[in-house]
């Protein structure tokens, strides 16, 4: 069967959209096939900077025929009809038409036939269109052409196109399309300085075999291939090991059509920088690799770049030219270093009081300040020292200001801590200024050092509640300010070091630290008349009036406020919650549990509700958690059909006196000692201890449905049995809301 | 090249380079400008890119143009940055299909042989927030030193280009270097000549990037400034506003080029408050913005102008 061979070759595309193009093309070249009944064996797509190709092989030489019956008016109908229909199915007199008789009586059949066409027809149609709704991201028109409407949009200006359709023994045909004045043809072009020269092509074996010789390896895996290997190979004849960096090879593949590969030096006064800025300077203003000794493990004075290009010359003026460039830019970067180190980073601190964080939520200074503020109130939950907490919180976000930051954002905090040591700053310290930023990801590593842990608490926690201040939370797919990222932070910072971390209370207090900055939002919302603390636990309350008498609130002023702050509060809570979900499903655990755990009221300990959900999985593992379910669920359903006739609920306590027969007392005496024992434990978040005293609800659940009647002819026994059916529920509910749980 | 008597040549001589890229675009059929007489950011702004840009008819010119960017002042200090500085600009409408061979032929004609040396397109999408301009193209590289910028126009002052314009901006200071093997580009040779003869940049701009340093960072007068920004806004308004005329159902603009000048003006006054650092980040998307708006009604108006293709 023949095989499609498709180049669309172009000026250079950027790097970073050519895997995705490629994968594109194929994709919508197969889909097409298939939906026009091409069913084909196989496909590849390539990409270079200058070049889109496609092989799929074994398409058939034709579409199928298809054959259609198309039923007609009745046999002595309306000459109307019949000409209508004569009409619609192209046949020339009635008398080609079929009779086709059934209950209904006779009626006109046409059978209609339609053959199937050229292979090469279907993809000469289908082509075009693939190249004229081609998703790149970003698209240009160019040259003369691009005044008319209608003009070709493509990433780059498009050159040329072949297209060749043909059996693998014959030669091939050109599949005759154009686009935008473009006629495909069988010409293609090799390296852009080595092999400029026209080829003609014919099928992909001698398509891709053309352009090796013409010095343009095709397929990007070969080309990442060869400059691993080179790469490595340069690095280890020189007795140094390559720092590989896979994004860098991605792109840097994407960027040459004949990879060559080259190593040059720099002067080992450098090596003064820290190696994290030489490696940023020359991995994303130069895109060279760096190398290391392994002996050492620290950098070299060494870099590999990538050429495009054998140079006459054997590379001499490109490795030269190169390595100025370099020089030029680490001296940029010793000098910013230097300058960085002049300055101590509490000195720097009076600029923030210029830099706006948030129109609505103020300076960095200000928020520096609400940092340390809340730093040194957690800094006992994570064992941390408060005084060196409130200090590394006061620095953190000093190298923000430096030359070196300014330049690589990249190495943002790295640089805090090295300026941290630098200026004689506690190891901690210094470390919570790299960490705090920390973890930036579900992959990124969580700190452990207790003043990083407080910091990095601090610094998202402090966002977090700022944002939701101003009533800036992330809604679908936007979100700026990357919150999500800061609650699962949050998250694994406080369930990884096993914190106990009270969320309500902590952000419900530093709530008020925003109330000034962000008045003008909360005065729409506040109530209008005050309303006492009560809702709030007492505890709490009085933290809460300290802290408004400190920012001198007056009583009355924070009682208006308080519903607010509590409902931001919460809604914070339940953004964790869901983002907690999200992050529990991910590890694997089963959303039900994490939904039946979240359903009791009150939970913000995260660490616990972890615990619980654990506990609960094991649990229901067991053949005494499954039954205690299955009774649980048994129970609920009676009851939800019980409620529904009487249109009423069964709550309260069920009065013993009714108890008529054994296994009603057995439930009711096991239900009072399970509630006891599993309540004990829960406040010990003993979970595994609570489950083992659900555990022991299971036979007198089992024999109590086995033996009786709940719907038993007088009123006042059914009623009592529901209301300790519903008591069931009730002390199952110390561990998790079991009617969240599926089988 | 070789046959430039040694002082003309581009690797020896900064004025020899720029006599070389005029010569090559103007054997190409460029028409050869001179500088446009007022303080701009880039080469871009010259009326002959900008408003040139626009409107049907064909155009090719090339010249070089002044630059000044206030903000990358450094008292004369850095090895690489200057408040003033020279581009080399170019451009065609509309664009031609061997645009990428004929800059790569500029770069041979001063002496980048592209056998020797590893000339890259890599990407970079043009953006001019002030001139409400984008485009597609590239920084071209060589032997990993951006030398030139590479632009296919797709929107100028606000304005859909059509058809198409390619832009090519040579970065002259850092290409002779490159060029010279200098390090520093107040070491370049400026006049070619060497012994007593020899001018370097040092001795030409020195003292004006020291003088113009403190005055951009500490001493341009801002109060001055800030009126002057009001004032160019104002008369550009004011100028679009009266060179309107309509005949019949013919809309023409008749001073599309006086009112553009004042939007260049209020662009560089603003460039001067922003390195004062008296403009606030928020302030600063407003100043842009206002310019932007400048822009597009001054592009508006060309291309209802006779060389903007109305007639």
């Amino acid at each position: 069967m023949p095989d499609l061979l498709l180049e669309l070759f172009s000026e250079e595309i950027p790097a970073r959209m050519q895997a995705k193009a490629a994968d594109d093309l194929r994709r919508m070249v197969t889909d097409k096939l298939v939906a026009e009944g091409l069913v084909y064996e196989g496909a590849k797509a390539f990409a270079t900077p200058r070049r889109l190709a496609l092989t799929v092989h074994g398409i058939p030489v034709r579409q199928p025929d298809l054959k259609e019956e198309r039923r007609g008016p009745r046999v002595g109908g309306p000459d109307a009809a019949i000409q209508g229909f004569l009409k619609a199915t192209g046949l020339a007199s009635i008398g080609e038409a079929k009779i086709q008789s059934d209950k209904k009586g006779d009626f006109y059949i046409a059978l209609l036939e339609k053959p199937g066409r050229a292979a090469i027809d279907v993809v000469a149609e289908i082509l075009p269109v693939i190249v004229r709704t081609f998703p790149w991201p970003k698209s240009m028109r160019w040259g003369a052409r691009s005044a008319k409407p209608g003009a070709l949009n493509w990433v780059r200006p498009l050159h040329a196109i072949t297209a060749t359709f043909g059996l693998e023994t014959e030669a091939p045909d050109v599949v005759k399309f154009s686009v935008d004045g473009l006629e495909a043809g069988q010409t293609t072009y090799g390296h852009r300085f080595l092999a400029p020269g026209a080829i003609n092509v014919r099928r992909f074996e001698d398509y891709e075999a053309k352009l090796l010789d013409g010095k343009v390896v095709l397929d990007a895996e070969r080309r990442k291939d060869a400059i691993l290997t080179d790469a490595k190979q340069l690095a280890f004849a020189q007795g140094f090991e390559l720092i590989e960096d896979q994004t860098l090879l991605d792109e840097v593949a994407g960027l040459v059509e004949w990879p060559v590969v080259l190593m040059g030096s720099f002067d080992a006064e450098y090596l003064s920088i820290p190696g994290e800025v030489i490696r940023a300077t020359i991995r994303n203003n130069q895109k060279c690799f760096v190398v290391r000794d392994p002996k050492t493990g620290k950098l070299a004075n060494k870099f590999i770049l990538v050429a495009n290009i054998e140079a006459t010359d054997g590379g001499r003026a490109i490795v030269a030219g190169n390595e100025r460039v370099i020089r030029a830019r680490l001296s940029d970067a010793k000098f910013f270093y230097e300058t960085d180190l002049k300055t101590k980073l509490e000195d720097r601190l009076p600029k923030f009081e210029q830099i706006v964080f948030h129109e609505k939520i103020g300076t960095q200074a200000e928020r520096i300040q609400r940092i340390e503020h809340l730093v040194a109130e957690i800094a006992p939950l994570t064992g941390a020292d408060a005084e060196k907490a409130k200090r590394a919180a006061k620095l953190a976000k000093a190298d923000l200001l430096t030359e070196v930051v300014g330049e690589f954002p990249e190495v943002q905090g790295l640089m805090g801590r090295y300026y941290a040591l630098a200026q004689g700053e506690d190891a901690s310290v210094a470390a919570a200024c790299e960490e705090h930023y920390k973890p930036q990801g579900p992959s990124d590593r969580v700190p452990t050092d207790p003043v990083s842990v407080a910091v990095a608490l601090a610094d998202k926690l402090d966002t977090l509640v700022g944002f939701w201040a101003i009533d800036e939370k992330p809604t679908g797919s936007k979100d700026p300010f990357a919150l999500r990222r800061a609650a699962l932070g949050v998250i694994r910072l406080i369930i990884e070091n096993r914190l106990r971390f009270p969320l309500y209370e902590r952000a419900m207090l530093h709530a008020l630290l925003f109330a000034e900055r962000a008045l003008s939002e909360f005065e729409g919302k506040v109530a209008k008349s005050a309303r006492s603390l009560d809702f709030i636990e007492p505890g709490l309350a009085k933290s809460l009036q300290h802290r408004a008498h400190q920012l001198a609130w007056s009583d009355a002023m924070l009682e208006r406020a308080s519903e607010r702050f509590d409902a931001l509060t919460k809604d914070l809570l339940a953004f964790f919650a869901d983002r907690l979900k999200v992050q529990l499903r991910e590890q694997g655990a089963r959303h039900d549990l994490v939904d039946a755990v979240f359903a009791l009221a009150g939970q913000d300990d995260l660490l616990m509700i972890v615990r619980r959900v654990e506990a609960l999985g094991k649990f229901l593992d067991t053949d005494d958690g499954r039954n205690l379910l299955a009774g649980t669920k048994r129970a609920s359903n009676i009851l939800a059909i019980e409620e529904k006739k009487d249109k009423r609920t069964f709550d309260g306590a069920p009065t013993p006196a009714l108890y008529s027969l054994n296994e009603e007392k057995a439930l009711a005496k096991a239900i009072d000692e399970v509630k006891a024992e599993a309540g004990a434990a829960v406040a010990k978040e003993d979970f595994a201890a609570a489950m083992r005293a659900m555990a022991k609800l299971r036979p007198p659940v089992d024999a109590f449905f086995e033996s009786v009647r709940v719907n038993d002819e007088d009123a006042k026994v059914r009623e009592n049995r529901l209301k300790l059916l519903n008591e069931i529920r009730v002390a199952t509910r110390a561990v998790a809301d079991f009617s969240k749980i599926q089988d | 090249m070789d046959s430039l008597p040694a002082h003309m040549r581009p690797d020896r001589s900064f004025q020899g380079l720029i006599l070389a890229l005029q010569r090559y675009w103007a054997d190409y059929g460029c028409v050869i400008l001179q500088p446009y007489d007022m303080e701009v950011g880039a080469g871009t702004f010259h009326p002959a890119t900008t408003l040139r840009a626009l409107g049907p008819k064909p155009w090719s010119a090339a010249y070089v143009q002044p630059s000044r960017r206030p903000k990358d002042g450094r008292y004369g200090e850095n090895p690489n940055r200057l408040q003033h500085y020279y581009q080399f600009q170019v451009i065609l409408k509309p664009s031609p299909p061997d645009l990428q061979e004929l800059y790569l032929k500029s770069l041979a004609a001063i002496g980048i042989d592209s056998a020797v040396h590893d000339i890259r397109f890599v990407e970079d999408d043009w953006e001019s927030p002030t001139l409400g301009a984008w485009g597609l193209g590239w920084e071209c590289w060589c032997d990993g030193m951006e030398v030139s910028q590479f632009t296919y126009f797709q929107q100028v002052a606000g304005v859909e280009c059509a058809p198409v314009a390619g832009e090519l901006t040579y970065g002259l200071e850092r290409l002779a270097c490159y060029l010279q093997g200098v390090d520093r580009i107040m070491d370049l040779n400026f006049n070619g000549r060497e012994g007593a003869d020899k001018v370097t940049y040092r001795e030409v701009f020195f003292q004006a990037e020291q003088e113009y340093s403190r005055h951009n960072f500490e001493h341009a007068d801002t109060a001055m400034l800030f009126e002057q920004f009001r004032m160019a806004e104002d008369a550009c308004r004011k100028y679009l506003a009266a060179g309107w005329r309509e005949e019949g159902n013919r809309k023409q603009h008749l001073m599309a080029l006086p009112a553009y000048d004042q939007c260049i003006k209020a662009s560089h006054v603003f460039n001067l408050l922003d390195a004062r650092g008296v403009i606030s980040v928020t302030e600063r998307q407003s100043y842009i913005f206002r310019v932007r708006e400048l822009a597009k009604a001054c592009g508006e108006a060309w291309v209802h102008t006779e060389a903007g293709g109305a007639a």
